[in-house]
């Protein structure tokens, strides 16, 4: 006995973000299936607190989703390269003076 | 996780990857490679959108559809035993732990999608016959104490495979592995905490405390797949850091572990060959039967049909909550757009 696949009845991709505690920002946990955004909540409810993990979930079609281009590695990221003098290391002349 | 669906803005405007020459498709490829055996060399983590050989992928989706399967059909065994649980207590801990399985074979579904396939293609290929799952959910579970061997030794099992697994070179496999493992210890707890109360109870349960783990012991070792000559593909997959160790390895360890944990059981393990070679400095144990082992893999195990009988039959009782859920959503989508089109 072979069950056809349902066309048309299948639903999107969610990304999941939880806060797992008051204080902390919302966290990428994964993805799920559903029809529409509250049963997206329930789901990632059920799926990703099952044990306190969070306080407060955010739920986001993956379609709505922009993202970098992973062929352009360098590029794309490329000018901090160089710019040491950004961070706060790229300082000794104050080392050992203190508070600062 | 399920980053293939996502849309991605080119940095720059590429003509390169609009019209794609051979010679351009080859260059991209080598680039690809190069850059992906960095990654490999690095010990870093390569990512839904990377460049990966096509082996590579595949292997991967192979071996993780597998895995999400035997979560799935993981279930069953246990699930079976939910209403016949000794305790208010121990319904609610089994209940719990079958949920848990359902949740890792969501989390592995949807790391197997970001490498393209579509999770309800492979639920439908489980139900036709065409995937495979562990060969261990094809053994019946026969009294209450098989609930206490299957969490002890089946998932201890498991959580020994599955630790090396969180270090896989694929990012959404490890990190769904990492979930899994923090989840899976309790399994493994509240299975020894089953045989200790059996194993200090009447004679009557003590004995069939015994018997399940004479039952499980073969089968729980052969979760590690086939001896190391016969197992063609994990050179492959070691190369690849997606097997961190091999399969010989791994089951030596895990005898070691059970040796040690079932004297607390006050049990003996059904291996009258288990040895510590000084040599070595390894556990090892009997043969094993690997006829029946490849039997179980081809569909001829004890409980086969029955499993893919009872995941179809889920699956077709299910249809009218997932239609009904997708009627609902297209309402409530229809009725915000004359909503706002109204306004």
């Amino acid at each position: 006995m072979t069950t056809e696949p349902q066309a048309g009845n299948v639903w999107p991709i969610w990304e999941v973000f939880v806060r797992s505690s008051r204080g902390l920002s919302h966290v990428h946990a994964g993805s799920l299936h559903a029809p529409d955004a509250a049963m997206a909540l329930r789901n990632a409810r059920d799926l990703y607190t099952r044990r306190n993990e969070g306080v407060s979930i955010w739920v986001v079609p993956a379609e709505a989703i922009a993202s970098s281009d992973p062929d352009a590695k360098g590029s794309f990221f490329e000018s901090p390269q160089g710019k040491d003098y950004r961070h706060a290391t790229y300082y000794t002349k104050s080392e050992g003076v203190k508070h600062l | 996780m399920a980053s293939q669906t996502l849309q991605s803005v080119p940095a720059e405007p590429s003509p390169v990857r609009h019209e794609q020459s051979p010679e351009d498709a080859a260059r991209l490829d080598a680039e690809g490679q190069a850059y992906f055996d960095k990654v490999m060399a690095e010990d870093s983590r390569i990512e839904p959108r990377d460049w990966m050989p096509p082996a590579y992928r595949k292997t991967l989706l192979r071996q993780i559809s597998q895995h999400a399967h035997s979560e799935i059909i993981g279930m069953q065994p246990e699930a079976n035993w939910i209403s016949r649980a000794p305790s208010l207590k121990r319904k609610a801990i089994l209940m719990a732990k079958v949920q848990d399985e359902a949740g890792h074979g969501l989390y592995l579904y949807s790391a197997a999608e970001t490498l393209g396939q579509p999770r309800d293609q492979m639920m439908q290929d489980l139900m036709d016959g065409k995937a495979k799952y562990s060969s261990i959910f094809n053994y019946p579970a026969r009294t209450w104490a098989d609930m206490g061997a299957i969490g002890w030794m089946v998932d201890g099992a498991a959580i020994a495979n599955q630790v090396p697994l969180c270090r896989a070179s694929f990012g959404p496999y490890g990190r769904a592995m990492v979930r899994v493992c923090k989840e899976e210890s309790f399994h493994q707890r509240q299975g020894f905490e089953i045989l200790l109360e059996l194993s200090h109870g009447t004679p009557e349960q003590k004995q069939m405390a015994q018997d399940a783990v004479n039952r499980w012991y073969a089968p729980a070792l052969m979760m590690f797949g086939p001896p190391d000559d016969d197992s063609p593909n994990s050179k492959q997959s070691m190369a690849w850091n997606i097997k961190r160790f091999s399969n010989d390895e791994l089951r030596n360890r895990f005898v070691g572990m059970m040796m040690e944990q079932v004297k607390v059981l006050e049990l003996t393990l059904p291996d009258k060959d288990i040895r510590f070679n000084e040599e070595t400095k390894k556990w090892e144990h009997g043969p094993l039967d690997w006829d029946e082992f490849h039997e179980v893999l081809k569909g001829r195990g004890p409980c086969n049909a029955q499993r893919l009988e009872r995941r179809r039959e889920a699956h077709q009782n299910g249809a009218w909550v997932r239609e009904a859920a997708a009627a609902y959503a297209d309402k409530q989508r229809r009725k915000q757009a004359e909503k706002v089109s109204a306004a």
